[in-house]
Parts: C-alpha cells; structure tokens; sequence
C-alpha cells in the first residue's frame, strides 16, 4: 500500500506543477504549446515499450505492439509538427523585417 | 539498474516541465520543443535497457512503422490542417494508454488489487474517449462531417446517463475484476460518450475541444502510469492533464467565452480549418 501512496503524492504534486507552469501565453503559441503538450503525453510510449516486450502472453505483446505503434505516432508526429510551426513563426518574423 | 532508471525518468520529467514553461513563451518556444524531445529519448532509451524487456521483435516493428507514419504526416500536412492534425496524434496517444492498460488486464489475467483496478478502468475510460472524441475533431475540421453542431433533444442528459452506466460499470468490475465483459462494455460505451460530446461542438470552437482532448490524454497516461506502477508517466501525464486545462481556458478566454459555454452552448457553425 506504500508504493501507491507515494504514487498518489507524485501525482498530485505533478497536478500542482501542471497548473503553475504555463501562464501567460501568447495567442500565436496556443497551438504549438498544445502541440506540445499533446507530445509530452506520449510518454505512454514508456508504458507501451514495456507491454510489447514483456511477459509471453501473445495477446497482451500484440495489444503491446498496437500500443508502441500508436504511442511513437503520438511522439514522432506531435514533436515534428511542433517544431514545423515554431520554425514557420522564425521565418514569419524574419519576412517581416524585409 | 532500476535505480538508474528511475534517476533517468526524473531527469525526462525535468525536461518536459522545463520545455513546457519554454514553449509558452516566444523566445525560448523552440527551445523548449527540443528539451522536451530530449527528455522522451532518454525516456525511451533507458526503457529499452531496462532488463525487464525480455522480447525486442515488437517494439522494433512497432517503432520502426510509427515512426515511418509519424514523420511522414508531420511533413506533409498543410500548414493549415495543423489543428486537426494534433487532434489525430492526439487521439492516437489515447489510443495508447488505453491499449496498455488493457494489455496489462491481459497479461495478469484479472488478478489485481483494487488500485490497479480502478486507475484500469480510468485509463480505458479516459483513453477511449480521448481517440473517439479526437477523431470526430479531426473529421469535423477536416471536413468529412459536417462542422455544425450536431444536436438532439436530451443530449446533455444521455451524455450523464452513458458517464455514470461507465463509472457504475467500473465499480463492478473493480468488485470482481476477472470479468473481462465489463471492460468490454466500458470500452463501448466510451465510443458512444466520446461521440455524443463533441458532436453538438462547432467547428469554429474546436482547438478548444482539442486542448481539452490533450488534457485528456495527459489523464489517461497518467492513470496508465498507476496501472504499471511507473512515475515517469504519473509525473508527465498529470503534467500534461493539469496544464492542459490551464491552457484550454486561457483559449477560451482569448475567444471571450467561458468553457462551458464551449461545451455547451452548440455555437460556432464554420469548419475552422477548411
């Protein structure tokens, strides 16, 4: 029961931390911060990595792989497409000094 | 080696709180992308090294064909498809966790305690709606379905009744989890909620539904991290779950608007992206 209440202190503490972290924000960065947000929770891609390739139970590793597929989608595509539109804003501002 | 391990996912969890900070301000944004990115490699590479990987034939396949359909959309999507494209990944990693999740039930063959139980079922939950909801965000700015609000009669309603037959659902199961049928029904239900709420939401209005979805998915993660009793996923889906909240409602009142009234007001007729 102790590894689950440190868990649980983790969690909220990290929910204290999520709430502080962003404040004032740009209206130009609200889609690539959700862009990135949405990256950062591919870190199931951890959890997947771990049901893929543990155990020999042939459905949980097959369900696993369907998880790692999704999950680096999540983190390869969510992180690259991030970067595309915080390059997009450099060049924007360098066409305006032009 | 788990020590290591462990040190090496609370230095990622740094990376994604620092990044995330960086990515809210115009100077250090990109910065803060590629801090971010640094923290899930370490994160995944350490993963990897982890002994208890017994199998690497999956996760090579799995990884090699993610990455391949990843990288590939991220390059080609037009600039102003961009919204519905962080929808897609987004439903994607909901996808994710809620695959885990089940694939751990799979695994230990219904014998679990009661808090493996309950962040399960919460994990499914939270996941299925995420992708669902994701997906018709995607089809609504995309185009393939109308952008308008799609509304009936009683439909707040329905969507209470489908939460609690969900959370009642999750009690028996969490009562005897050896019955898969239960999870079963969940999942189902999931798609019918996860439908229901974001079609009465227009178009216009959905980058805010896509900032909740996200936080969603931080929720999911988070809850999947209970399951397989991981930090590093607690630690980053709660982040991601807390901020995206924030971050939803700063959206919300750059447009004047209060998020329920997103949610619940049916305005917003245009399909946003085109």
């Amino acid at each position: 029961m102790d590894g689950i209440l440190i868990s649980l202190y983790i969690f909220v503490l990290a929910i204290f931390v999520g709430f502080e972290v962003i404040t004032k924000v740009p209206p130009l960065l609200h889609t690539p911060l959700m862009s990135g947000s949405n990256a950062i929770s591919g870190i199931t891609i951890v959890g997947a990595l771990i049901s893929a390739g543990a155990g020999h139970n042939q459905v949980a590793k097959i369900l696993g792989l369907l998880a790692v597929i999704t999950a680096t989608i999540n983190v390869v595509g969510g992180y690259l497409v991030t970067d595309r539109m915080l390059e997009m804003f450099k060049k924007d501002k360098t066409g305006q000094k032009r | 080696m788990v020590t290591i391990t462990n040190i090496v996912y609370l230095i990622s969890a740094s990376f994604f709180i620092i990044g995330l900070r960086w990515l809210g301000s115009p100077k250090t944004a990109r910065k803060g992308n590629l801090l971010s990115m640094l923290g899930m490699l370490i994160a995944i590479v350490v993963t990897l090294l982890d002994k208890n990987i017994l199998d690497f034939t999956y996760i090579i396949a799995g990884l090699i064909i993610g990455a391949a359909i990843g990288a590939y959309v991220a390059k080609t999507v037009e600039m102003t498809a961009m919204p519905q494209m962080v929808a897609l990944f987004n439903g994607f990693g909901g996808a994710a966790s809620a695959l885990v999740a089940y694939s751990e039930y799979v695994r230990v063959q219904g014998v679990m305690n009661i808090d493996v139980s309950i962040t399960l079922v919460l994990s499914l939950l939270i996941g299925v709606v995420t992708l669902v909801g994701s997906l018709i965000a995607y089809a609504k700015l995309q185009g393939i379905m109308t952008g308008a609000p799609i509304t009936f009669p009683g439909q707040k309603f329905a969507n209470g009744v489908l939460l609690f037959v969900a959370l009642a659902l999750g009690g028996f199961f969490v009562a005897d989890p050896s019955v898969e049928m239960f999870l079963l029904v969940i999942i189902g239900v999931a798609v019918i909620l996860g439908i229901t709420s974001v079609i009465p939401i227009g178009g216009a209005d959905m980058p805010v539904v896509i900032s909740l979805l996200n936080s969603y998915s931080g929720l999911a993660a988070a809850m999947t991290g209970f399951v397989l009793s991981n930090n590093v996923l607690i630690i980053s889906g709660a982040l991601v779950g807390a901020s995206g909240i924030i971050l939803t409602n700063i959206m919300c009142k750059a447009m004047n608007r209060s998020l329920a009234n997103v949610l619940f007001a049916a305005v917003g007729t245009d399909g946003g992206g085109g």
